[in-house]
């Protein structure tokens, strides 16, 4: 409350100079095979809405944007949720930026895995990609220089991965337990958290270090029985230090992408990169059609013992871009694992209908999941959906 | 002063021409054009595209572009979309350069993230329209040969036509044919020649309008593509030129800050 209080002061003639915009939409997702858990449904049907909020002022010095969430879901309760996408002050000097309030940062460059993307926690509830990110609390520092641009983030509390409920699809087994998370730090989700990172570009080349420290955003879940004797999940928030490099070589229709960790936590520590590439053939078989072909290599190197699926796979995919009024675009690609037989396969398209609505469409298969793998409990989620969108 | 120079450049031109090759000629005019708009060091506008196709059907997009201009090199410009709105706040940071391929960076404001993308991509439809991101990218002399045709009168306007190669392989045209107003030195008509040489599209400059006493901009460009029926008209609004842009609004901050 006393955030808009201030804010208020701040600006007088709030919520009405700025500009609103946003979209809402109709989601519909569909399971085929029948669910692996008891309560699970086979389909379900959503309600999303994100408006807008955005006013400028002190000569485009200053800007606020607000942007809060909501979305019902049919299906799962957990699902069925609300949060502050962002909710941020700007402040551009001249060579600087200062950013104070809830903010949304995405650092990287690879397609199939964010490995070096860490600000933000995932929204997993929103879609099991983890792409979509809750707000973040956060006050940074912005220096642009000649040599690159300096960002020191400081990070004001901690935000808790959602997870599905157990009525949701694309959840675990046991389902998570979200209301009793446990942290190693004595100051749980109060920990104050740091970050520093520098970017630059040199001629072809974009590169980005950065540094991190602070509770991690990956849980570890441990199995825990209740006192009425259901078995739960427990999310557990380490605490961290993670170095990183993104790296891209634009080379003509090549790109050439690099991610790279190296975290401690408190059990040792470990490497994980993503690297592969995008090449882009343009103007397909006489068209006005682009079609890029992508590569990743997945790498962690704690094997069998990485909390991720992905510690020593191979994505292959294409994207098409139709380059037509209606900015249509389909990106489809699989995932293989190299030491066992599974695999996932993604597709991702979409086009405008008109200037304010958007059609898009996914669909997600998992197969000949070993059990060890931590994707098994979704090895009956194959999906496909559908959304309309409109924006405003 | 100024009378002598008109003088000189009366008594002089005849001579000059008739020294030089076509290609010469090409050159010269395509660097006094260039010469002419040298110096405005920045402008802002506001541009909307008028998409038609055959049958008619139309779709608009709205943007802003800020322009920087470089010194010995190609320009910068950030470009951010309004409409549709489905990409709303998606911006454009391109660093031009006289030759080789442009750096441009896309902003994704869904994701946040910015994309360094590949720019060698020059002859793709951009946003979906009729141009295709070289006819709208900064027009460096380096980046094509010329050849001097004719002098011609083009609608009533007396007018210098070259035709003009591209440099980069990469081009989709193998030429293209460029009317400039003998007097302002400013381009009034191109005629883009796909790679099979068969005339693709025209481009019409239309409303002049002289910006600082010095820089002329046409309030609208239409392009027509002769062999799919389908034009683009692209309109220029609220010029604003020095408006006091520099280097640091040209970066990836101020590319996310954009929208």
């Amino acid at each position: 409350m006393r955030l808009w209080r201030w804010i208020v002061c701040l600006m007088p003639g709030l919520l009405s100079a700025g500009e609103w915009s946003g979209y809402a939409e109709l989601q519909g997702r569909y399971f085929p095979q029948d669910a692996a858990y008891e309560k699970q449904s086979d389909h379900l049907i959503s309600l999303a809405f994100q408006p807008e909020y955005y006013q400028r002022w002190d000569n485009a010095n200053q800007s606020l944007l607000v942007v809060p969430f909501f979305r019902w879901d049919s299906e799962d309760e957990e699902r069925t949720h609300a949060d502050i996408r962002e909710l941020i002050w700007t402040y551009a000097g001249n060579r600087w930026e200062a950013q104070a309030g809830v903010g949304k940062v995405f650092w990287g460059v690879t397609e199939a895995l964010h490995l070096v993307d860490t600000i933000n926690q995932t929204d997993l509830v929103e879609n099991p990609d983890g792409e979509q990110k809750l707000g973040q609390p956060l006050i940074k520092l912005s220096l642009e220089q000649d040599w690159g641009i300096l960002d020191f983030y400081t990070l004001i509390g901690f935000r808790e991965r959602t997870f599905p409920g157990e009525e949701g699809r694309l959840r675990s087994h046991p389902p998570v337990d979200q209301d009793h998370a446990e942290y190693e730090s004595n100051r749980e989700e109060r920990h104050l958290d740091f970050a520093l990172r520098w970017s630059h570009y040199i001629g072809d080349w974009d590169i980005g270090l950065a540094h991190f420290n602070g509770t991690s955003r990956d849980p570890l879940l441990i199995p825990r029985i209740s006192n009425r004797g259901e078995i739960s999940l427990i999310p557990f928030y380490e605490q961290m230090r993670q170095t990183s490099l993104d790296l891209q070589a634009t080379k003509g229709d090549w790109l050439w992408k690099l991610e790279a960790i190296h975290r401690s936590i408190d059990s040792g520590s470990y490497n994980a990169a993503t690297g592969g590439f995008e090449y882009t053939l343009v103007g397909i078989a006489d068209t006005d059609m682009d079609l890029g072909l992508l590569g990743e290599y997945l790498y962690d190197d704690r094997g069998d013992d990485a909390t991720t699926p992905f510690q020593n796979d191979i994505f292959i995919g294409f994207r098409l871009t139709a380059n037509d009024v209606d900015g249509s675009e389909l990106l489809a690609g699989v995932i293989k694992d190299m030491d066992e037989d599974s695999w996932m396969f993604n597709l991702e398209a979409s086009r405008r209908i008109g200037s304010d609505w958007k059609t898009s469409a996914q669909i997600r298969l998992w197969s000949d999941i070993a059990e060890q793998d931590p994707l098994y409990s979704l090895r009956r989620d194959d999906y496909a959906e559908l959304t309309l969108t409109r924006f405003f | 002063m100024k009378l002598s120079l008109i003088l000189a450049t009366l008594l002089l031109t005849p001579a000059v021409t008739l020294a030089m090759t076509a290609e010469e000629r090409g050159l010269q005019i395509a660097k006094e054009v260039d010469t002419r708009d040298t110096g405005f060091h920045d402008f802002k506008a506001s541009m909307t595209m008028l998409l038609k196709n055959r049958h008619g059907e139309e779709s608009l997009r709205d943007m802003r572009n800020q322009t920087l201009e470089v010194e010995n090199d190609g320009d910068k410009t950030l470009v951010v979309f309004d409409e549709p709105r489905d990409v709303k706040g998606t911006a454009l940071l391109s660093f031009s350069h006289k030759a080789g391929d442009d750096d441009q960076w896309l902003y994704l404001p869904a994701l946040k993230r910015v994309k360094r993308i590949a720019s060698r991509n020059k002859s793709g439809p951009f946003m979906g329209s009729e141009f295709a991101y070289e006819d709208i990218s900064s027009q460096e002399v380096e980046k094509y040969t010329y050849k001097f045709i004719e002098e011609s009168t083009h609608e009533g306007i007396a007018s210098l036509l070259l035709e003009r190669y591209p440099v980069d392989p990469n081009s989709g045209y193998t030429r293209q044919q460029m009317w400039v107003d003998k007097e302002r030195y400013i381009p009034i008509k191109i005629d883009y020649y796909d790679r099979k040489n068969v005339l693709l599209k025209t481009l019409v400059f239309r409303g002049y309008q002289q910006y600082l006493d010095q820089y002329w901009r046409a309030d609208e460009m239409y392009m027509e593509n002769h062999q799919t029926g389908k034009s683009t008209l692209l309109t220029w609004k609220q010029y604003d030129f020095r408006s006091g842009l520099t280097d640091a609004d040209f970066n990836k901050n101020s590319l996310k800050r954009a929208r």
